[in-house]
């Protein structure tokens, strides 16, 4: 039956997720976007939520949470209302631990898993994105050839968050580069295998707090048992849907997050000896971010919840990323405008939310639910 | 728990509505674009006979605000999904079904259990009949509490001067059938909103007249009606709710309240307008053999391929803000807001959807032997009435601002 209610629970873990965003995030992030530095406490604290660690068996240390998109969402939209990139940060470790939950054999659940069952932050990564203008993830051009006994990986990927911390890298990789979405496979690379190199880190236009390094696999010969899922392989369209859903919920955060700046200062700032928001040119541009952004959210949810169900949503997950990607930018850009000569200036937030948002429609695959 | 599923008992309503479109409407949705003005008989006594047949929930068609302790039943999301079919099937046609229309909607809101029963029991029994709705006048449209249409006490009557226009299903509602007309007068220019009240003046009251049923762009099948008061007189009794101007209840703000309960109706049947372009345009595309690659970067699809799911994604986004809008209402939340949002959204993204329809499909789309062009004309009406696209985004800046209507204006 319909319903648009979150359940009792998921108000708790959003309320929780909010008030650390509001109280943790946001005071650190302009400072971490200059520095290019999230502060270790808040890393810490983050970790303390169970971001990671809560879907963790609790045979391997976690709490065995019941992982949901839907939930997943909703916490993904308030971290990043905080700040994208310290979010981005603090989820990343998901990034192996999650498809290694879903779709790993036991043994590498086994010898994955029970590093995200602590008490501390444990770097994670995967490397997905590939430095073309045409990178298409259903197209990867970095390749895996099978030889005997062992997989040999060529290619180039890049924005591969934590990547100089990780211990283990998730590298996606054609099987065969005709095969499309099918043939892409996962490979549990260490950081140390030999032909893999981790670049310089990378500078980027925006979530310029978040470390992420360009590879370069060469030759790099990993054994049979490093494909994730081993003989089965891995339900890529499925992993990408998780990502789409979580890259959707957070471009909603970073636009709620113009949003209610924007609100609030077109309601103090004076102009023409009136508060710019009793003008419809500002008002209406309010009205108009905040219709986007509700309806960004319920495409979000509503891919998630296709995901929940254990449903195929490719296509709405995919709907809900392109849309949020097009809707948090307009709404940034609106926030800077609403600002105007101010929001230029990186004194206030928005211009940087207008960097990040930027992010949604040019990076895949460095978050998940 | 967020859930955005139709249970199969609901789906096979959904069914039913789509087979009334699909069979009903959609083959005489160009013959009456075509004879604009010509009554499309059958079809209306068809419907007026299976709404006769349905239970009483479904019967008072008219949806309203009012909370029903929030039973299990979804109504007001169900009526949107029903509107939704019909009006794939055809927006004007949809409109000139009867029924008791915004007019009932009115008595629903505004009026006693006594008025209520009184003028609503009509549309159970006999002959099909039409409400309607009088707020529009000559001088005024989006600022309805400017009305100038006069009511003055006479005794154990009122007596109302003024004219109304663009008032759909007038028609019908004051000379065509035994149906009646809401028509939204002043008792006393001073009070100003406050002094604004709706009267029931029944159908063939004299003074009543249907001067004339404009021609339009689109919703050719529904007649828009202007209608002249010149010295009507009607029961006291008629006045519905009470006529103290000091109580704003009961008045003005009744009837207002009725938009959040019609405005997700009229975005819903934006999406129906919007859904028939859309399907269309997919099957044509199928049929050219250009598939839809979902999940492919967005920087490697054609201009088709991204103009098509960008309307595709659109009309969801429309839907899942008019559902949420309805269920609201069901819940008895208040959806003011979100009202508004569905409808501004839905008005906006059908006008667009079903210009980029006849844009996609070239000659074939602007070609009047097909329906393409048509939804484009009938989707338009949609940012216009039950609030411009404007005035929603007023009252959405309204509340995201906590500003009164004095303040933002
Ligand atoms: C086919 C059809 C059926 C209709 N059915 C009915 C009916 O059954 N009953 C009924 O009472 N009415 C009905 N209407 C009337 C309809 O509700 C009005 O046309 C509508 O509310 C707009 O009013 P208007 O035409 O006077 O435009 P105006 O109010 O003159 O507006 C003109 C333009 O100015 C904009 N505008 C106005 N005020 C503001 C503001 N404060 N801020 C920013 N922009 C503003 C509007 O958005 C619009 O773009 C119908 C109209 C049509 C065309």
């Amino acid at each position: 039956m319909v319903s648009f209610e979150l359940s009792d629970e998921q108000k708790m873990i959003r309320d929780t997720a909010a008030a650390f965003a509001i109280e943790q995030i946001r005071p650190a992030a302009r400072a971490a976007d200059e520095s290019g530095e999230i502060p270790a406490d808040v890393i810490a604290k983050a970790w303390e939520l169970g971001l990671v660690r809560g879907a963790i068996p609790e045979s391997y240390g976690g709490y065995g949470d019941i992982r949901s998109a839907v939930t997943g969402a909703i916490v993904a939209e308030e971290l990043a209302f905080g700040d994208l990139a310290i979010a981005l940060h603090t989820m990343a470790p998901r990034l192996l631990a999650y498809p290694v939950l879903e779709m790993g054999t036991s043994d590498q659940r086994e010898s994955i898993l029970p590093r995200f069952g602590t008490d501390n932050f444990v770097a994670g990564a995967a490397a997905l994105v590939e430095p073309r203008f045409d990178f298409d993830p259903s197209a990867l051009a970095t390749i895996a050839r099978r030889d005997g006994a062992s997989y040999v990986i060529d290619g180039a990927k890049c924005v591969v968050p934590l990547a100089a911390k990780a211990e283990t890298i998730l590298v996606y990789a054609a099987a065969n580069s005709d095969a499309g979405q099918a043939g892409v496979d996962g490979f549990i690379v260490a950081r140390e295998a030999p032909g893999l190199t981790i670049s310089e880190r990378e500078k980027n236009m925006g979530i310029k707090a978040l470390e992420t390094y360009e590879l370069m696999l060469k030759d790099c010969r990993v054994g049979a048992e490093a494909r994730l899922g081993a003989g089965k392989g891995i339900n890529f369209t499925r992993l990408m849907s998780e990502s789409r859903v979580a890259m959707a919920a957070m471009a909603t955060g970073v636009a709620r997050a113009a949003f209610e700046y924007a609100r609030t200062y077109a309601k103090e700032r004076k102009a023409f000896g009136v508060p710019i928001a009793t003008k419809q040119a500002v008002a209406f541009m309010l009205a108009e971010m905040a219709i986007e952004i509700d309806a960004t959210r319920l495409l979000v949810w509503e891919a998630a919840s296709r995901l929940d169900k254990g449903e195929d949503a490719l296509k709405e997950s995919y709907q809900a990323r392109n849309y949020a990607a097009q809707s948090s930018l307009m709404v940034a850009d609106n926030a800077v405008q609403v600002l105007g000569g101010h929001g230029y200036i990186r004194e206030h937030p928005v211009e940087m939310w207008l960097r990040n948002a930027r992010a949604f429609a040019v990076l895949d695959g460095i978050a998940t639910v | 728990m967020i859930d955005f599923e139709l249970e199969p008992q609901v789906l096979k309503q959904v069914e039913m509505y789509h087979m009334v479109a699909a069979q009903m409407m959609r083959p005489i949705s160009r013959e009456y674009d075509e004879k604009e003005h010509e009554h499309p008989r059958q079809f209306w006594d068809a419907m007026w006979a299976a709404s006769q047949s349905l239970g009483p929930a479904a019967r008072e068609a008219a949806p309203s605000g009012k909370d029903d302790g929030g039973t299990a039943k979804l109504r007001n999301l169900y009526t949107c999904l029903s509107t939704e079919e019909l009006c794939w099937g055809d927006a004007g046609l949809f409109l000139s079904i009867p029924n008791p229309g915004l007019g009932g909607a009115a008595v629903a809101a505004a009026g006693t259990p006594e008025q209520r029963e009184r003028f609503l029991r009509r549309f159970r029994e006999g002959q099909p009949k039409w409400g309607a709705m009088a707020i529009t006048e000559p001088g005024c449209g989006s600022d309805s509490a400017a009305v100038t249409t006069t009511a003055v006490r006479e005794g154990d009557s009122w007596v109302l001067n003024g004219t109304k226009i663009f008032c759909t299903a007038g028609q019908m509602a004051a000379e065509g059938s035994e149906g009646f007309v809401v028509v939204w007068a002043t008792v006393d220019r001073k009070a100003g909103r406050a002094g604004i009240k709706p009267f029931v003046v029944e159908h063939n009251t004299s003074g009543m007249t249907v001067v004339r049923v404009e021609n339009k762009l689109g919703i050719r099948a529904s007649d828009t009606a202007m209608i002249v008061l010149e010295n009507c007189r009607i029961p006291a009794d008629h006045l519905l709710g009470k006529a103290d101007v000091k109580q704003e209840a009961g008045g003005f703000k009744d009837v207002m309240a009725t938009f959040d309960a019609t405005r997700p109706i009229v975005a819903a049947m934006a999406i129906g307008v919007g859904r028939a372009a859309l399907d269309f345009v997919r099957d044509f595309l199928e049929q050219n053999r250009i598939p839809m690659r979902y999940g492919l970067s967005p920087r490697r699809l054609t201009t088709i391929e991204r103009d098509f799911m960008e309307m595709e994604v659109q009309l969801k986004a429309a839907r899942l803000l008019t559902w949420r809008a309805a269920w609201m209402l069901d819940k008895g939340m208040r959806n003011n807001l979100e009202a508004s949002m569905a409808k501004a959204k839905a008005g906006k993204a059908v006008t667009l959807i079903t210009q980029k329809a006849v844009e996609l499909l070239g000659p074939v789309g602007y070609s009047r032997k097909q329906l393409v062009e048509k939804w484009m004309r009938d989707a338009k009406i949609n940012d216009i009435f039950e609030g411009t696209q404007q005035i929603n985004l007023l009252i959405i800046a309204r509340r995201i601002l906590d500003y009164s209507s004095k303040e933002l204006n």
